[in-house]
């Protein structure tokens, strides 16, 4: 088989390059600085986060990903305020982080709808959390469940809703408060793969027209490429910053963009980083003991 | 294969089978009872005496034990007398399900012995009333508390020891103190309800609000929920269906505790009315009121389950027993 010859990942187009100089330039809305989480198992205490820096821009879109054991449920849990820190800062807006907030909405994997309440009392959670009337509050929760495509469902109770449309409900409800940033911890990973597809197009979609910043964590190395501006990559054991990937991949982005130069470099890069030695094919035939189990003169001998 | 397999593993049964092996449940106890008071050649240890011959102490009507009745015959048949008659009859305390199905009619028309004496719906009406007590005022505590424990670790700590150890006291325990302090009236069965069914009720309560998942608890906080809409919005939402059901069960628990609590102090209601049948060997009626007692709690029992489906419109699956 012939090598397809790549790119380099850190080759970016001019369009690309020019729009990272911007990005950069813009406000900084989350600051993480020299942070460090500690655990006390009963084996000792470990560490499962280790000097994490980085910041995220203004509308930027950054995914986090890595190996399991990397930490990174436990990072967007910390920026949610869900979890405590033992060392260093976060900061939001140059203040830092304590306790959850409706400033940094999140979306989990497992949807977490109320299922005692409508699609639009859903909505209205964090609306009357924040001291809006019922009748404001009603308006509002409308509004984002038109821009989701649910307006047929907003009388629906979330058990009698798809996968998908619950989590449309669920991003509609964290950024009906209008929060800072968006936490998004793999909110894609339990929905099927055309489902999945469809739902980071509407992410996306969503992005482009909202001031949100969103840090979105993945193991699925295609996800990560096609909706972040960065990628940051960490390591298990400790969790630790590798690398943070700027994507090379012009925005915006659409589904032909998978098969493009650029996409493929990244993601071979992605695959250095997170799968170093990778199980070839020769040698999971050893680890696994095969021997032949069909009879050399079974009418179907070979499956080549 | 197209229906289930009668003995398939877990798996739900089509609904008409469902159905039949529901009235099969009932009807398969009814259907024993019938075989042992009908068929004569099943059990029947007694020989009700029809002609006592020359017996000098058998009566027309009385039962006797067949052994009795064979070596009064065998004695007879020696010395050449009148041979008693009889049939094969079952004990007086158990009545066939026709005399039963009977008492529940003639229990509520039969007028009681004495005027000052209450009738069988008096009766039951005071038993329903001593159980709704005992029930409303432990929940009114219980289940706050109940709550509250589950909801935070410090109520938890506080209470859950004590009423882990005080759940092991036997209600009945408390009946001549429970006398002394509320008096002989219904104040003293009310009390033992209460007991019997509080301290339980707290543990089940917490524990049931305890299985919310807390991702739902962290959506919340991440929208801006603190402590008390914490609280008052997300855990007691979440949990309410299942304490719905809790108290479906619990009330059932409160309903055993009924026949001990009317005994304490002056008998009353079902249980004066049971007592009071037994002492007249009327045992059709003590059967007819014992199976009230079933009938009006499996009657509120399904009541609450449909109205259960009504409150709670999000449930999933259609509520359990």
């Amino acid at each position: 088989m012939t090598q397809l010859q790549l790119p380099s990942y850190l080759d970016q187009p001019p369009a690309v390059k020019d729009r990272f100089t911007r990005l950069k330039q813009r406000p900084v809305i989350l600051k993480v600085d020299a942070l460090g989480k500690q655990f006390d198992t009963p084996q000792g205490p470990t560490t499962a986060l280790q000097d994490i820096h980085f910041q995220t821009h203004r509308r930027e879109f950054l995914c986090v990903i890595g190996p399991s054991g990397c930490g990174k449920s436990t990072l967007i849990r910390i920026l949610a305020g869900l979890e405590t820190y033992s060392s260093g800062q976060v900061l939001l807006d140059g203040q830092a982080v304590n306790g959850p907030g409706s400033d940094r909405g999140m979306v989990f994997q497992g949807y977490t709808l109320f299922p005692w309440l409508t699609v639009k009392k859903n909505v209205m959670f964090g609306l009357e959390r924040a001291g809006k009337g019922r009748t404001a509050a009603e308006e509002v929760a409308r509004e984002w469940i038109n821009l989701v495509g649910l307006e047929k469902f907003e009388d629906s109770y979330p058990h009698q809703l798809s996968g998908g449309m619950k989590q449309r409900v669920a991003i509609a409800r964290a950024l009906a408060t209008q929060p800072r940033i968006l936490l998004m911890d793999e909110p894609f990973g339990a929905l099927d793969a055309q489902t999945r597809a469809r739902m980071q197009a509407y992410l996306l979609e969503i992005w482009k027209n909202i001031d949100i910043t969103i840090v979105f964590i993945t193991h699925d190395l295609d996800e990560a490429i096609y909706l972040a501006d960065r990628i940051l990559v960490l390591k298990a054991h400790p969790g630790e910053v590798q690398e943070l990937i700027e994507v090379p991949v012009p925005q915006p982005r659409t589904v032909e963009q998978f098969l493009s130069p650029e996409f493929l470099a990244t993601k071979k890069r992605l695959e250095t980083l997170i799968h170093p030695n990778r199980d070839t094919h020769e040698n999971v035939g050893e680890q696994l003991h095969m021997v032949r189990m069909v009879p050399l003169d079974d009418s179907v001998s070979s499956i080549f | 294969m197209t229906r289930t397999h009668w003995f398939a593993v877990r798996k739900e049964l089509p609904h008409r089978s469902r159905l039949w092996l529901g009235v099969m449940s009932f009807l398969l106890p009814l259907a024993i009872w019938s075989l042992v008071s009908y068929v004569p050649f099943v059990w029947h240890p007694k020989m009700e005496i029809i002609d006592p011959g020359d017996v000098s102490y058998f009566r027309p009507g009385m039962l006797v034990d067949r052994k009795v009745f064979a070596k009064e015959s065998a004695a007879l048949q020696n010395t050449g007398g009148a041979l008693p008659q009889g049939k094969r009859a079952n004990p007086i305390y158990l009545p066939a399900p026709h005399a039963v199905a009977k008492a529940f009619f003639t229990a509520f028309t039969t007028p009681p012995k004495r005027r000052n004496e209450p009738w069988l719906h008096e009766s039951l009406w005071q038993s329903i009333q001593v159980i709704f007590w005992g029930f409303f005022l432990s929940s009114l505590i219980g289940v706050p508390l109940g709550i509250l424990a589950g909801t935070y670790d410090v109520f938890s700590r506080l209470f859950e020891p004590f009423i882990e150890f005080f759940r092991y006291l036997p209600a009945p325990a408390f009946g001549a103190l429970a006398v002394a302090i509320l008096g002989i009236h219904d104040a003293p069965k009310i009390a033992i309800i209460f007991i019997g069914t509080f301290f339980q009720q707290v543990l089940v309560i917490s524990n049931t609000t305890r299985q919310l998942d807390p991702a739902l608890l962290e959506a919340a906080m991440t929208l801006g929920a603190k402590r008390f809409s914490l609280l008052f919005k997300v855990v007691i939402p979440g949990v309410i269906q299942q304490l719905y059901r809790d108290q479906r069960i619990l009330l059932g628990w409160a309903w055993t505790y009924l026949i001990v609590a009317e005994l304490i102090g002056s008998s009353s209601g079902i249980t004066w009315f049971i007592t009071q049948q037994a002492r007249y060997k009327n045992f059709d009626n003590v059967y007819a009121a014992i199976m009230m007692i079933g009938i009006i709690g499996i009657t509120t029992d399904l009541l609450l389950a449909r109205l259960g489906r009504r409150i709670f419109p999000w449930q999933r699956q259609p509520a359990q027993v």
